[in-house]
């Protein structure tokens, strides 16, 4: 917070991040204000030692923000480059692109979809427009999987981002798609998903980040926040693809009411240290919640996940499956917890962790947990460590097949299954050539 | 299981008694140096002794509590309060007929019947601090195996006592290492020479019985190459007003090609906190196991660990918890990989009754450049009432090619299907509870020596009871 207007000059839109919220941008004054708090209480919280608890085996040392400055101006010829290159799925319901956090095109919604009421906006216009929803669900859920402190900063920091609303009873047939880009060097984003859905209704996101520049180094700090209303179906398809210079930290919370499902499947390739914060919150009877996600590390990169399976209703049932295959000297650190709240009987949960080792360097700690306080549960997690199948591999080289690309059939057929899970082809062909082009190009 | 009822005060009145105390030497509560100059004094240690217990002191007053992820309950400890040491002041017992009248009567209400000792190798019972009374058969005397209590291991047989002493766990592994480093007495020191293969197993019953006393024995076992030792320790404590502390420190060493097997029952009264850190040390084609099962205390942090340095060297734990209202069995395991074709398994089974909570807390380690490690973990849980609560916070860390690590772990109920079948077979809800639980560990508890496996189905019959209905 600046409120000295000298100081300000200096706060101009490539300033550091570390000088705080910009106050020149055009917010309201409710939005503004909570942007103070959050100033203050990034300031406040400690930042995280390796001795936390939550952050165990993570390498915080990579958690220096010091260079990092916001989204500066975008060239032509760079605009020109990232809309190229936004490149998803064929057929998609509408479309956002963001390039350091600034809207930088939009495909809308067709105007039946409009009429039916489903509003898909930027942040900034929603706030305005649909204040009383949108500040209901806004940053409504506490980051509690040990990133505090930067949801604060998210907070205090963000200035764009998407906000989906589907009513009641509505289905969206095809995906909804964002794109968010940091370009330039020390670049800095702090995307925003928010999602609403409404009894019944139904909807898919697909979300890619990326760089476009794959060697510069920068900053973001996400958080998106998928609300399921009783009875409705939402999945949520993360596709991190970040600079292998990239350190990122994403925070969802999934939030699901009574016989709704959600479904949320994470890719991460790329960045330096990625950490993923998963929180899914099962408030009603009936309710479903699938997390999946796959990494696929390799030069130094590492991945951090955090996950926590909370059954807070009767009822309730979710499923983990996460797959990290690491080569090189990549490290994947994976935390989940699955938890049952007292009275939460009738839980169904599964948790499951596997990791494929194809390096001699490469290391996986994996922390699966359970929290039990309710006894008429079923619940399962397992976690593996291992390596490519001998067997496996010789069989594919009797039929021709050079150890390269036998090894790596072997990994795609490894991830494929979490791939499958999600039964919609036309991501999972998207999903797949990602992965391809990530063994192609290391 | 459907029915939600509250779980009724087991019945403890086998371990609640206490007999008049006679500490001819009583260091008083609380902890300073002066604590530990006393008990040097009376211990008549050697200096190197007195050194490492002041070492000790200091390490712990550093080092914080570790309620960064353990219990809060932990700050439930005066450690002002605490007597630290005190010894009957008897020197110790060769044969039956000189131990006192009263500890005899002790070993009584516990249920241990004459008979079955004779069938022992050895007795060594702590009456506090201080054994009462030690006999090894004349046969394991007379194969060279060394079992007498700590203090007198150090004094004479400095030149194996002091090379490991203190070297698989040092002082400032944790906060109670630390604690027990500076004040440990009692305990047992075993060493087992080249090829001897100790047949029958060795045993030690460990008390509490001064009001506000804390015990902390210190127990060294040393197997020489290819040599064999089973060790049991079992524990019951009459109960007290105020909480009491036990952390005792276990080091076992297992040379080229022996085997040791070290074997916990403890049901310490509801009101001790139970801190004990144990770990075994594994050279080439030695093995390690850890058999333990926890019933009583209040709080109980145990851990297991083995550290397989050589080649083809195996760890193993097995571990069953059971935790009733008021108490929390936090156990697990540690497996560290140090060297190449180790093979480690834990297998865990837990109970919660009532209000109780059982965690499994555990680590698997597998460095990098190693071959053909193999981890198996299972842990199972078992919840009897709507208000049991279980938690399982594993930690495995892989690193390199090469090597296979899983771990699995399921939460349950008794399945009420069971319960209805046993009951229209004529057996009571409770009994059939009770079966149906002793059904959940048989397989584990198959493996404990045939005295201890009657004493647990006891144990575990006792504290079920009245737990539904």
């Amino acid at each position: 917070m600046r409120h000295n207007s000298t100081v300000l000059d200096e706060v101009s839109e490539t300033g550091s991040i570390l000088s705080g919220p910009v106050e020149s941008r055009d917010f309201p004054e409710w939005f503004r204000e909570q942007q103070r708090d959050g100033w203050e209480q990034f300031a406040s919280l400690p930042s995280p030692k390796r001795k936390d608890q939550l952050w165990r085996f993570s390498n915080v040392d990579l958690l220096n923000l010091t260079p990092f400055k916001f989204g500066g101006a975008l060239p032509n010829k760079e605009r020109n480059a990232i809309l190229e290159q936004s490149r998803g799925l064929d057929k998609v319901a509408a479309r956002l692109i963001f390039a350091g956090d600034q809207l930088i095109e939009r495909d809308v919604l067709s105007d039946q979809l409009k009429k039916r009421g489903v509003i898909f906006q930027p942040l900034e216009r929603a706030m305005a427009e649909h204040a009383d929803l949108f500040r209901k669900h806004f940053m409504s859920q506490p980051a509690i999987l040990g990133s505090a402190k930067f949801a604060a900063l998210h907070q205090a920091l963000v200035s764009s981002g998407t906000f989906l609303y589907v009513p009641r009873g509505v289905e969206v047939e095809l995906p909804i798609e964002i794109f968010h880009w940091l370009h330039g060097e020390n670049a800095s984003a702090f995307p925003h998903l928010l999602l609403v859905t409404d009894e019944l209704a139904k909807v898919t996101v697909i979300e890619s980040f990326c760089s476009l520049d794959k060697e510069a180094a920068g900053f973001a700090c996400g958080v998106n926040d998928l609300i399921a209303g009783p009875g409705a179906k939402v999945t949520y398809v993360c596709m991190q693809n970040w600079g292998s210079e990239v350190v990122a930290l994403q925070m969802n919370s999934t939030i699901v009411d009574h016989d709704a499902s959600a479904m949320s499947l994470n890719l991460h390739l790329g960045g330096k240290y990625s950490r993923f914060e998963s929180l899914s919150r099962l408030i009603g009877e009936g309710g479903r919640s699938d997390l999946l996600a796959i990494s696929v590390a390799n030069g130094t990169q590492e991945f951090d996940a955090r996950t926590l399976q909370d059954h807070i209703s009767p009822h309730t049932a979710s499923d983990l499956l996460y797959k990290n295959a690491l080569g090189d000297r990549a490290r994947t650190t994976f935390g989940g917890l699955i938890r049952v709240e007292p009275h939460a009987h009738f839980t169904d949960a599964y948790q499951k962790v596997r990791n494929l080792l194809l390096s001699d360097d490469s290391e996986a700690n994996s922390m699966p947990g359970l929290e039990i306080l309710a006894d008429n549960v079923r619940c399962t997690h397992g976690a593996t460590s291992g390596q490519i199948d001998a067997d496996e591999l010789f069989y594919l080289r009797t039929r021709g097949i050079p150890v390269p690309i036998a090894q790596r059939l072997i990994v795609s057929g490894f991830l494929n299954e979490v791939i499958q899970r999600l039964d919609q082809e036309a991501i999972a062909d998207h999903l797949r050539r990602l992965i391809e082009d990530k063994f192609a190009n290391g | 299981m459907k029915t939600e009822t509250s779980a009724v005060d087991i019945n403890r009145s086998i371990g609640d008694f206490a007999y008049p105390e006679v500490h001819v030497r009583d260091a008083g509560a609380g902890l300073s140096e002066k604590t530990i100059h006393y008990i040097s004094d009376v211990k008549e240690d050697p200096d190197w002794v007195r050194e490492f217990r002041l070492r000790g002191l200091k390490t712990f007053l550093e080092k914080p509590l570790p309620t960064h992820w353990a219990s809060k309950d932990l700050e439930a400890i005066d450690f002002d309060k605490i007597r630290y040491y005190l010894s009957p002041g008897t020197e110790a017992k060769r044969t039956w007929e000189e131990v006192p009248e009263d500890i005899k009567r002790t070993f009584e209400r516990l249920g241990i019947p004459e008979q079955e000792r004779k069938f022992l190798a050895g007795v060594e019972a702590q009456f506090d601090s201080e054994a009462v009374y030690s006999n090894i058969k004349k046969a394991v005397g007379e194969q060279g195996v060394i079992f007498v209590g700590s203090t007198e291991g150090l004094k004479k047989y400095p030149e194996i006592f002091r090379k490991w002493f203190g070297k698989v766990i040092p002082i400032a592994d944790n906060k109670f290492s630390a604690l027990n480093s500076a004040v440990f007495s009692g305990g047992s020191f075993i060493y087992v020479p080249p090829g001897v293969k100790v047949k029958h197993p060795l045993q030690a019953y460990f008390r509490i019985n001064a009001e506000n006393f804390g015990q902390f024995e210190r127990t060294l076992i040393i197997a020489d190459e290819g040599s064999e030792v089973t060790y049991m320790e079992g524990c019951t404590a009459p109960k007290f007003n105020t909480t009491t502390l036990h952390s005792a420190v276990v080091e076992l060493v297992a040379l080229k090609g022996a085997k040791i097997q070290y074997i916990t029952v403890q049901n310490w009264s509801a009101n001790v906190f139970n801190l004990v850190t144990k770990r075994g040390l594994a050279q080439e084609n030695a093995e390690v196991k850890w058999i333990d099962c926890n019933i009583g205390s209040r709080l109980t942090m145990k851990y297991p660990s083995v550290i397989m340095k050589g080649r083809k060297s195996r760890g193993e734990v097995l571990s069953i918890a059971l935790a009733n209202d008021g108490q929390h069995q936090d156990t697990g395991a540690k497996m560290i990989h140090a060297a190449d074709e180790t093979t480690s398994n834990i297998i865990s089974k837990s109970i919660s009754i009532g209000k109780g909570r059982a965690t499994y807390r555990g680590l698997v380690h597998v460095p990098k450049h190693l071959k053909n490690c193999k981890n198996n973990t299972e842990c199972d849980a078992l919840l009897i009432n709507a208000t049991s609560r279980t938690d399982t916070y594993p930690a495995i860390t892989v690193r390199g090619t090469g090597n296979a690590v899983q771990h699995e772990a399921s939460v349950s109920q008794v399945s009420a299907e069971q319960i209805f079948y046993m009951q229209q077979r004529g057996l009571t809800e409770a009994q059939a509870m009770s079966l149906s639980v002793n059904g959940f560990v048989n397989d584990l508890v198959r493996q404990f020596p045939m005295e201890y496996s009657v004493e647990l189905k006891r144990l575990i019959e006792l504290e079920m009871e009245g737990s539904v209905g």
